[in-house]
Parts: C-alpha cells; sequence; structure tokens
C-alpha cells in the first residue's frame, strides 16, 4: 500500500512524566515502600502518577485543606478507586461487593461514573491494598482505570435491542482485555501471594512486557466508546476512538469507526481544545481488535510526548491530518477499512423506568442524580438496591449518563423489585423535570484536585432553581442536556452540553451553549466566569424565547445556534474562535 | 488526742492552753509550730533571743534565729540529702535545703537516690529523705533503686543515723505519700533515729515543705558545731526566685502570660481535643529548658461555681479569704480561682464533717469504713458532696477551712526557647468524661478549650525538670517514646537540637487512635525527618486497625535496631501516660534488651536499671 501521507513524530525533550514511566519499572516504580510509609497518608509525586495506573488517584479532602494545615496536620490524603466495568456491566454478587468495599473503606458511597465505572472515595493509603484485593476476588480490576492507557471500554446498555446487547458487551469486553496493560507490577504490588510468572523470564526475554505499549506506555490517555444507534448515550464522538454498532437484519454487521474526540482543554490556553471524532469508515466485529491495536500503537509512536496537555490523540489527528492517520493506519493493518455505513443518532440521554427487550426479559433504568449511590434522609437508594442485588438474578448496567440499569429481570422478578423499590419510596426517575434527568456532573470539590469549583454538589441545587423557570414557560418535559464540570478536563463532557458550565473559580463558572442533542455538534462559549443570579439572568430570557419561537421539534442546542446566541462550532479547531 | 497531766509533762494550765490552741490550727501553722520550737529550743541555747509573736513569724526569720543559734553550737557536721523526684519538686527543695546547710558551713551531700552509692549509707550521720509518691503509691522513677535496696535484706542497720523525711503527693490519691512514709518507717526499722517528725505534703507542698525544711535546719544547728559562715547568707539562700532563675516570677508569683495561640491539634471527626497553646514570656525574665513544664493556675467552671453557691443559696458577692495573708475576694472569684472544687479528698471530707448534720457523712469518715469512703470520693466533686449529705450548716467564711487551694497543673513544655524565643507551647488534652450521672471536665484542659481565648491572660510559671534532659553532649543518640500528649516535650527536645545543629541520631516513637485526625504535631515530625533533624519515626495508631497497635510494639518490631542505638550509647526517654503505657513500654524495652543482647530477666533488669542510674533511661510519666 503506497504512502501518500508521510509524517515525523512531533519530538521535543520527553516530559516529566515520560521520564517517571521510563524508570518504574513497567509501573512498579517506589510505590510498594510508599504505601508502608505510617508517616504520611499520601504518596510522592511520582508514585501516585504511577497509581493511575493501578486505577487509584490520591486525593485530598479540599474541605479540610486549610484548617488542617493550621492544626499541623498534613491534608486530609485519601484515596479514589475505579474499577474498570467494561460496558458498566456487573453481577448481583460484584454488586454487593461494591456496595461493602464503599462502607468498610470508602465514604459509605459508590460514585457512578460517566464512562460506566464504579468509584468509591476516601480510601485511606493502608486500606488500598485490602479494597484492591477484595475488588479482584469479586473478579473485577482497577488496572488501567486511570492513567495514559486505554480505559474502560463504554458500551451502550441498550434496552431496546437486548439480543445485540450481548455481542456489543462482548467486544467492549474483548477490547477492554486486548488493551490491559501486561506488566506484572500490579499483581506483585496488589496481589501478592498470587504472583504472576514475568512474562520476559517465562519467554528467555525474547517477549516484550507490553506488546502493544511498550515502555512508556501511551502519551496520555485513550478512551474508546461503543455507541448503538439511535442512542449516542456513550457520546461517540467524544472518544480517542469510538465504535458504532451496525445492526442489520437484527444482526449485528459490524461496526463504524471514529477517531479523533476528546473534551478536555486548559482554561486561556486555546491551542488545546474539546474535538469531535471523525468518521473514518466500516469494520466487521471480528476485525475491531486489531483496528484499535494498530490505532492505539499510531498513538503510542506519533503522540505529543513533550507536552501533556497536547498529548491527546486528538491533537495527533488533528496536527498531521486524517488523511494520515488513515494511511496509517491502513499500512500497520495491511488492509483497508470499507466505507462507513448508515446510521442515526436521534439523543444522548437515557430512557427511564421499565423497557421490555425483545427477548422478553425486563430492564429498569433507575436516575441516580450525579451517579452517587448513597443512602440520603429520606431516600435510602443505596440500601433499596443493596437488597435488590441480594435477589436479583440478571445483571446492573451502568449507564454513561451516571444512571443505573437493573437489567435482565424476568416477569416474576420484576414484580418483586418494584415492591422493594416502592416499599424504599425510590424513584425511576420519570417524576423529575426532563431538565433534572438529563443532567450529567463530574465529581469536583471536595476531592478532586483539580476542581476550581463546585459541580456534583451544586448542580441540583442551579437546576432547582432553573426548574421554576422552564415550569412557567412550559418546558418542564422538555429533555435539554445540561451539564457542570469543576474543570476544562471535562469528565462530565460538557463541551457536548446544550447547556453547559466550567468552573473557573469558587462560585463562578464559563457557560456555553450550543451542542447538538444527539452529541454531534461541539458547544460555544457564550459567558466568562458568571455567577448563580448572572446564569440565571441568563438563560431566563432565552428559555422564554426558546418556548415561544421553536420550530416544531427544535432542541435547544440547536435553536441556540439558529438565533444566534452562539456560532455554530463546525470543528474543534474552531471552539474557540 | 486530749493532753492531759497524766499522758505529758505540762502542768494542768499548760495542758489547757495547749489543748485550746492547737484544734484552731492549720496544717502549715503546725508545721510551722514544730520548727519554730526547734528553732526556739535552738535559740535558747545559743543565746537570749526575742521570741516574736507565733502568728507573725515568717520562716525566713526562723531560719535567721537558727543561723544566730548555730554559731553557739557544737556536733558533727555533715548531711546527706536524698531526693527521689518525678516532677523536679523533691528535687528542687533538696537543692533549697542543701544551699541552707552549706550555708551554714555543713558538709553536704546532695543526691538523687539513684545516683548515691549505697555504701557510704552507714557513714551518713544525718540522712534527710525528700521524696514524691505517684500512681498507687509507686516510688519516682529516681528513687525505685534505693527504696529496693533499703527494703532489701541488703540493707545496712543504721544505728548511728538520724534522720528526717518529706514526703509529698496528693491527697487525692489512695496512697497518699505511701514512698514517704515507707522511707520514714523502714529507716526507723534499720535502728536510725528521726530527729524530726515526717512531713506530708499536699499538692500545695510549699509552706509545709519550707516549714520542714526549717525544723530540719533547726534542729541540725542546734546539734552542730559553730558555723563559718555568715548569716546573711542563710537568709539570701531563701529566695524562691533565687532557685527559680532570674525572674521574679515563681509559683508563689505567677506570671501572666498572654495567649498567643490557642488551637485544637486533633482533625476534625476526632473524638479527643487536644489545645496546642503558645504563650508569650515576654517581660517575664522566665526561662526554661527542653523537658522543663509549666504549672498552670487554672479557672475551674463558672457553671458549677454557680452550682455550688446556688445550692448553698449564699451570696456570691461574699467576701471571704483566699490567703494566709488573709486577702479577700469574693466567694465566687475565690471558687473559680483559689480552691479545688473537683475533686474530694479524705482530709476534705473529715473537715466537711463538723459542717454537716449528715449522719452517713459522719459514719463515712469513720476509719473502719475507709474503703467506703475512698470509693465515695472517687469521680465526685464538692456538689456531690454538698447533694448528698444535707443539710449544711456551712458557711461562705468556712471555706478556707475545708477546701484545698486549687493547685497549678503542670504540662510538659513543647517548645525550645532557642526556635521560639519569649515564648512557651503546651500541649493540652481535654479530659470529659460521664461519672455518678454528671458530666465532669478536666479543670485546666476544659478551661483552655473552651473559655482561653488568644489575647487572654494565663497565670503560670516555670517548673524545672532536672530529671528529664536531653543529653549534654550533642551526638548522643536519643530514643523518644511520646505518644499521645506525651510527644509534648520531644517537639522541644528536638527543636532545640535542630537549633543548636545537634548531629546525634533521633527516633522518636509516636502513638494515638487515629492517623488520619489523632496525628499530633504531625507536619512538625515530616518537615523533621526531611530536614535529618529527626533520623526515624515510628507510629502506632489503635484504632485504625482491627487489632490495637502501640508503640511498644513498634519498639519490638525494631528491637535489634533500637539495641544498637542503646549500645552506642544512645538515651531512653518516654513520656506520657504512666499506668499503662509506660509499664508496657519497660516491658518491652527489657524484652528487647534480653532477646538482642543476649541477657537473662536479670540481665536485662540490671542493663535498664544501670541505664537509669546513668540517666540515659528518663520518664517523665503522669
Amino acid at each position: 500500500m503506497a504512502k501518500n501521507h508521510k509524517a515525523e513524530p512531533i519530538g521535543g525533550p520527553p516530559s516529566d512524566v515520560e521520564h517517571l514511566k521510563k524508570e518504574s519499572n513497567y509501573l512498579r516504580g517506589s510505590l510498594t515502600d510508599s504505601l508502608s510509609n505510617r508517616i504520611t497518608g499520601g504518596l510522592p509525586e511520582l508514585d501516585n502518577r504511577l497509581l493511575k495506573f493501578h486505577g487509584s488517584y490520591m486525593q485530598d479532602d479540599r474541605d479540610y485543606r486549610n484548617e488542617r494545615e493550621k492544626q499541623k496536620l498534613e491534608p486530609y490524603f485519601q484515596f479514589m478507586l475505579r474499577v474498570v466495568t467494561p460496558g458498566g456491566l456487573s453481577t448481583p454478587a460484584q454488586w454487593l461487593v461494591m456496595d461493602e468495599l464503599a462502607e468498610k473503606y470508602g465514604t459509605g458511597s459508590i460514585r457512578l461514573t460517566t464512562r460506566q465505572a464504579f468509584q468509591l472515595h476516601g480510601v485511606l493509603k493502608w486500606n488500598l491494598k485490602k479494597t484492591i484485593q477484595e475488588i479482584n476476588t469479586a473478579l473485577l480490576t482497577t488496572l488501567a482505570a486511570c492513567g495514559d492507557v486505554s480505559r474502560n471500554v463504554m458500551c451502550n446498555p441498550n434496552p431496546y435491542q437486548s439480543e445485540i446487547h450481548s455481542e456489543v458487551y462482548y467486544w467492549s469486553q474483548q477490547l477492554t482485555t486486548h488493551l490491559a496493560p501486561k506488566t506484572p507490577a500490579y499483581h506483585e504490588i496488589w496481589l501478592d501471594g498470587e504472583k504472576v510468572v514475568d512474562s520476559l523470564e517465562q519467554n528467555g526475554g525474547t517477549v516484550e512486557v507490553e506488546p502493544i505499549y511498550g515502555p512508556v506506555y501511551l502519551p496520555r490517555k485513550f478512551k474508546i466508546g461503543i455507541a448503538v444507534p439511535p442512542s449516542n448515550d456513550v457520546d461517540v464522538y467524544s472518544q480517542d476512538l469510538g465504535f458504532i454498532a451496525i445492526v442489520e437484519d437484527g444482526k449485528l454487521a459490524g461496526f463504524n469507526v471514529t477517531v479523533g474526540g476528546g473534551m478536555g482543554m486548559t482554561h486561556g490556553d486555546t491551542a488545546t481544545y474539546p474535538q469531535l471524532a471523525k468518521l473514518i469508515g466500516f469494520v466487521t466485529p471480528d476485525r475491531i481488535l486489531d483496528v484499535a491495536e494498530k490505532t492505539v500503537t499510531i498513538q503510542r509512536d506519533y503522540g505529543n510526548r513533550s507536552i501533556r496537555k497536547n498529548a491527546r490523540f486528538k491533537y495527533t489527528i488533528d496536527r498531521h491530518g486524517l488523511d494520515w492517520f488513515v494511511d496509517e493506519l491502513h499500512d500497520r493493518l495491511g488492509w483497508e477499512l470499507a466505507p462507513a455505513r448508515e446510521f442515526t443518532f436521534e439523543h444522548t440521554g437515557d430512557r427511564y423506568g421499565w423497557i421490555k427487550g425483545k427477548d422478553g426479559r425486563w430492564n429498569l433504568t433507575l436516575y441516580v442524580e450525579s451517579g452517587r449511590i448513597a443512602d440520603t434522609e429520606g431516600y435510602p437508594l443505596k440500601t433499596a438496591l443493596r437488597e435488590i442485588a441480594k435477589m436479583h438474578t440478571g445483571d446492573f448496567r451502568l449507564t454513561a449518563n451516571q444512571n443505573l440499569m437493573i437489567a435482565n429481570v424476568t416477569s416474576q422478578k420484576k414484580s418483586k423489585i418494584v415492591a422493594l423499590l416502592k416499599g424504599y419510596g425510590i424513584a425511576e426517575g420519570t417524576q423529575y423535570s426532563a431538565l433534572r434527568r438529563s443532567a450529567l456532573s463530574c465529581v469536583a470539590l471536595p476531592t478532586c484536585g483539580l476542581a476550581m469549583a463546585e459541580a456534583e454538589r451544586y448542580l441540583p441545587t442551579l437546576i432547582e432553581k432553573l426548574e421554576p423557570i422552564l415550569e412557567e414557560a412550559g418546558l418542564r418535559d422538555e429533555e435539554i442536556n445540561i451539564r457542570m464540570t469543576g474543570c476544562p478536563n471535562g469528565c462530565a463532557r460538557p463541551a457536548l452540553g446544550e447547556i453547559a458550565f466550567i468552573g473557573k473559580s469558587p462560585g463562578k463558572y464559563n457557560m456555553y451553549m450550543g451542542a447538538g442533542f444527539s452529541g454531534d455538534r461541539l458547544s460555544k462559549l457564550y459567558r466568562e466566569n458568571i455567577g448563580e443570579d448572572e446564569i440565571i439572568d441568563t438563560l431566563k430570557p432565552i428559555i422564554d424565547r426558546y418556548a415561544a419561537e421553536r420550530d416544531s421539534g427544535e432542541h435547544f442546542g440547536d435553536f441556540v445556534v439558529r438565533t444566534g446566541y452562539v456560532q455554530v462550532v463546525t470543528d474543534g479547531t474552531n471552539f474557540h474562535a | 488526742m486530749q493532753l492531759q497531766v497524766t499522758n505529758s509533762p505540762f502542768t494542768s494550765e499548760q495542758a489547757e492552753l495547749i489543748n485550746k490552741l492547737l484544734p484552731t490550727l492549720t496544717e502549715t501553722q503546725k508545721n510551722w509550730l514544730s520548727g519554730y520550737l526547734a528553732f526556739y529550743r535552738a535559740g535558747e541555747e545559743a543565746a537570749a533571743v526575742a521570741v516574736p509573736e507565733a502568728g507573725a513569724v515568717s520562716v525566713v526569720e526562723l531560719e535567721a534565729l537558727a543561723a544566730q543559734a548555730s554559731a553557739a553550737s557544737q556536733g558533727p557536721r555533715d548531711a546527706t540529702i536524698l531526693f527521689g523526684s518525678q516532677t523536679g519538686n523533691s528535687q528542687r527543695l533538696a537543692g533549697r535545703l542543701a544551699d541552707k546547710l552549706k550555708g551554714q558551713g555543713f558538709e553536704v551531700t546532695l543526691s538523687a537516690m539513684n545516683q548515691y552509692k549505697t555504701n557510704n549509707l552507714k557513714k551518713a550521720g544525718y540522712l534527710f529523705v525528700l521524696v514524691s509518691t505517684h500512681g498507687e503509691g509507686d516510688p519516682p522513677d529516681n528513687a525505685l533503686t534505693f527504696y529496693e535496696f533499703l527494703h532489701s535484706k541488703r540493707a545496712p542497720k543504721l544505728d548511728g543515723t538520724k534522720f528526717s523525711v518529706l514526703a509529698l503527693g496528693d491527697t487525692s490519691y489512695e496512697f497518699f505519700c505511701k514512698t514517704g512514709q515507707d522511707f520514714d518507717a523502714r529507716l526507723t526499722e534499720l535502728g536510725a533515729e528521726r530527729i524530726a517528725d515526717r512531713v506530708d505534703c499536699d499538692v500545695d507542698f510549699e509552706d509545709a515543705a519550707a516549714g520542714w525544711i526549717a525544723a530540719v535546719t533547726g534542729v541540725l544547728l542546734a546539734a552542730a558545731a559553730p558555723a563559718s559562715a555568715p548569716q546573711a547568707a542563710v537568709i539570701a539562700a531563701d529566695s524562691l526566685a533565687a532557685v527559680q532563675g532570674e525572674s521574679v516570677y515563681t509559683r508563689a508569683n505567677p506570671f501572666m502570660a498572654e495567649v498567643l495561640e490557642n488551637l485544637n491539634l486533633n482533625g476534625r471527626g476526632s473524638d479527643r481535643e487536644t489545645r496546642h497553646l503558645e504563650l508569650s514570656l515576654e517581660g517575664s525574665g522566665l526561662s526554661y529548658e527542653p523537658g522543663d513544664a509549666v504549672g498552670v493556675y487554672p479557672q475551674n467552671d463558672p457553671a458549677l461555681v454557680d452550682d455550688i453557691i446556688a445550692f448553698l443559696q449564699w451570696n456570691p458577692e461574699d467576701a471571704v479569704v483566699t490567703g494566709k495573708a488573709g486577702e479577700t475576694s469574693s466567694l465566687r472569684e475565690a471558687l473559680l480561682h483559689h480552691y479545688e472544687i473537683t475533686v474530694l479528698t479524705k482530709p476534705l471530707l473529715e473537715k466537711a464533717v463538723a459542717f454537716s448534720g449528715s449522719a452517713k457523712l459522719a459514719e463515712l469518715v469513720k476509719p473502719e469504713n475507709k474503703d467506703s469512703l475512698r470509693a465515695y470520693v472517687s469521680g465526685r466533686d464538692v456538689l456531690d458532696l454538698l447533694r448528698d449529705f444535707e443539710p449544711w450548716t456551712l458557711g461562705s467564711g468556712d471555706l478556707a477551712n475545708v477546701l484545698r487551694k486549687l493547685p497549678p497543673r503542670l504540662y510538659s513544655i513543647a517548645s525550645s526557647l532557642n526556635s521560639h524565643p519569649d515564648e512557651v507551647h503546651l500541649t493540652i488534652r481535654k479530659v470529659e468524661y460521664e461519672a455518678h450521672g454528671r458530666e465532669r471536665k478536666g479543670v485546666c484542659s476544659v478551661y483552655a478549650s473552651e473559655r482561653l481565648e488568644p489575647g487572654d491572660k494565663l497565670p503560670i510559671f516555670i517548673q524545672q525538670n532536672p530529671n528529664f534532659k536531653p543529653p549534654v553532649n550533642p551526638d548522643t543518640p536519643v530514643i523518644m517514646v511520646g505518644p499521645g500528649t506525651g510527644v509534648a516535650p520531644f517537639r522541644a527536645f528536638l527543636e532545640d537540637r535542630e537549633e543548636l545543629g545537634a548531629a546525634g541520631k533521633a527516633w522518636l516513637l509516636y502513638g494515638d487512635r487515629h492517623f488520619v485526625t489523632d496525628f499530633l504535631y504531625q507536619t512538625d515530625w515530616q518537615r523533621m525527618l526531611n530536614d535529618g533533624v529527626l533520623t526515624k519515626l515510628d507510629v502506632a495508631f489503635s484504632r485504625d486497625t482491627e487489632e490495637k497497635v502501640y508503640v511498644q510494639q513498634r519498639m519490638l518490631e525494631n528491637g535489634r535496631e533500637l539495641y544498637k542505638w542503646l549500645e552506642e550509647g544512645a538515651h531512653v526517654y518516654v513520656c506520657g501516660d504512666e499506668k499503662h503505657m509506660a509499664h508496657d513500654v519497660q516491658a518491652a524495652l527489657l524484652d528487647i534488651i534480653g532477646q538482642h543482647g543476649g541477657k537473662s530477666p536479670e540481665g536485662a533488669a540490671a542493663y535498664l536499671t544501670e541505664l537509669q542510674e546513668q540517666g540515659r533511661y528518663q520518664r517523665d510519666v503522669y
């Protein structure tokens, strides 16, 4: 195959993190020593960087930071543990383990992430190992939940087309496993007693420890998601590598492939921007592992290892061009992708309530505010789900919108689950305003070290203030995707929110509008650095006008673009324009 | 006991006068009187001197009399003064006695009991013992070996020895002054002759101790040869200030220190509260060394004071006597600042009987009911007493005769004067608990945590503690065991070593309940570790794991290294809880010495005793 587009990797002096990875001896570093140091509940910066590859971040409760400093106490260091659940799927037994670990070692609650993973917060250093061991005993892992590797592979939980869910889910699992780091360090550090023989020794030193990644792994995190139209719940265009399931005659024909999406940016740095992935072709299911692996190796070889802010795959593609990438991919594959096939996305949100699948089993999608599974006053959600898990014979699926699906339920069990939910007073979500049901937020304060403002703790309050305005305008049941993050790294995919807020400083946000309802267009900055009063004053007239002047079926994001509140963003490269 | 013609050498007129006088005397007055009589006799023998009014005579004047008397006396001129001291009080008093006798030209041997060569004991003509009692009647650390020696079969006959004992203690403990009483009895048993009655001092010991010193000095001078030293030296030597350094501020005249900082060292969510107080010493002339303590005069809980006054239906503005010179203040002020109201003691109950119409109380104080009495006073306060034994005939004017003076609380200093000039830092854990259906509050700790603000003034004095001092040689390694607030003096030690650039290794062992909230001074230690001031830090948090872990476990885990440090000459310091921690730590030390030094239990004990005698094993436990 002729190479039309040649490219040289960008080069430049490797960043500190690159040195660290190189010297870490395949993610070992001095983690074992640092973990056993009793004088601090934290880790040195270098080991914390490595710890991410093992599925955990060091954080500190920022609510306590100032007072503890005065008290001559170090910050309240604690660890977030992220559990890899490809496609968000777990068994009732696994649910019960997470439920128990949250009580035993965490803050008591479980966070469902926007990437369909479980998160525990508040785990102390001394409990990390025990927690990780118990997670692994439940046949789950934290390996590669964070770090410069391919992350938890997302997948539509698919209540409508239940017959292809298991197939799509299978591929999300295969992708996760295929791209997982192969270093024995994880087993050595966390699962002692179950040491895996070093592959180098086993193979007489001839086989790479990390055949896909090599010793320095990727330049930056790498995200993969699989969408099943008409739902774009996984926000496939926000993924580094996306697959769009093509179903023909009720059968999974294969996947359209998208590349180069990503949300993160840095305030004030226009060289960083959110970008949507581009469609490059179609593959049959049996070839997607090959496509994923080769895509990852291209990013491995061409990604920016000098400046981390520009290291995501989207910048690699924008730097060298999509044509270069497709050529390079074809070159590495030794074959070419087929032309992309037809599909239509209609929305990104979840459908709440009970839905019967084509296999006759029931699926319940339950609204979970901010993805937080906790018992709160008058709303014992965590207890209710524990009781359901004890009798449930199907599975649990975390959705890309931080909600929970109790899936694969027989009619007989359905009535029991309905009774349990009723007994605990747990609502499916349909009674909430459509705005609230369509809301996404990241964790932010107090635990996230990156947060500049509140998100999870504040968005419900803001929505409460917006609801009367929507009610008055007759828009109570109009779905508008509203998203909030504490920083521009974009965990709640704000650049794809029809209304979005990105934290700037405590109580202050940049406000964005105009993203496509089905996740196919980026939003645009509308107001900078505004607080709650200004947010409400700004939004009220727009909402009122939207109610009065919208076209039939016109979504809010489309309306604000059509009426000129914001310019259309045709590509991430003109996001800041 | 009533004096009669038949059981005393007095005439009936004399006996009547004495019988009339004696029951009216306070403890202090009795002590004074006994000392005074000694001087009086000495004075009579020496020369005819004017006899001042008994009520007006001061210790200083008595000593002046004694000095005059000594000019004409004859007899041996050497004295051995042995002290056993935990917080330094006995040692300080022993020093005062020594100065006094030296000023009179005596040959004085002054020694901590464990430093004293016991084979000299037989040769000691005059032997003075000053010793405190701790916990369950235990001798202080530096008295232990001597105590055991004297009570063993190896103790020599002391037929020619003349002695007297000053015992320090606290009447709120069951075994009040037991160690001093034991010495007194044992010395008699060994054939020694008591030349002045033992005096048992309560926490407010100054007056009683001064009386004893005056008494024994008097006896000695009366029996001794003419002095060569000038009289003036005796009087000058008595200045309390002279004992405590240059400052005019003393236990008797505390400095009003401004509170610069008062913060809680326990993080949010802790079930404990530990205050870090920073006090200003500016203008006080006070100075201190690592290992010293600060005495704090606290304020009683105003709520408790008001409850007591309300219960008795007294007028809070009544004037009551608060000082020995007859100073007065309002009743409320007196109860807030001058009298102890949170602790009951046997003497207090015995005095209170006279004012209670309760037959139950009269019954309780009978000697045969001493166990019931002990059980009753435990965990109860004055308000309980008042409520339990009505009716009362107590008037506010009787307070001075019933209540104990509010004693100062001692806290090991947590700062180095070198790194915080003109400041002193204290670490005070709040004590609160429930007993007998009421919430009980530690007087000083609750005062510090609830009612003391920056800018307030706190009456304090410096209490030197010569028995808890870092090694003189900065190259000597130190091992410091200080869980909980026991870590306070080690902050002082380490800050001082940092300022002095001490090169010796330093190893700190710390423990508490929870790592996250109870790691006192955590960032200080982390910085010191980084800077190399601290070589090694081991911690044990008992409530973070299913199995409780304490500092002694960490010692045992590091036993080999710890023994190596000992062999390199390390000093070991232990500070904190006596009842459990200090005992367990000592057991761990013995274990380690036995195991890693290849010694038998007896060998290990001898090794540790030797460390103690060399001043290489020091404790500040409470």
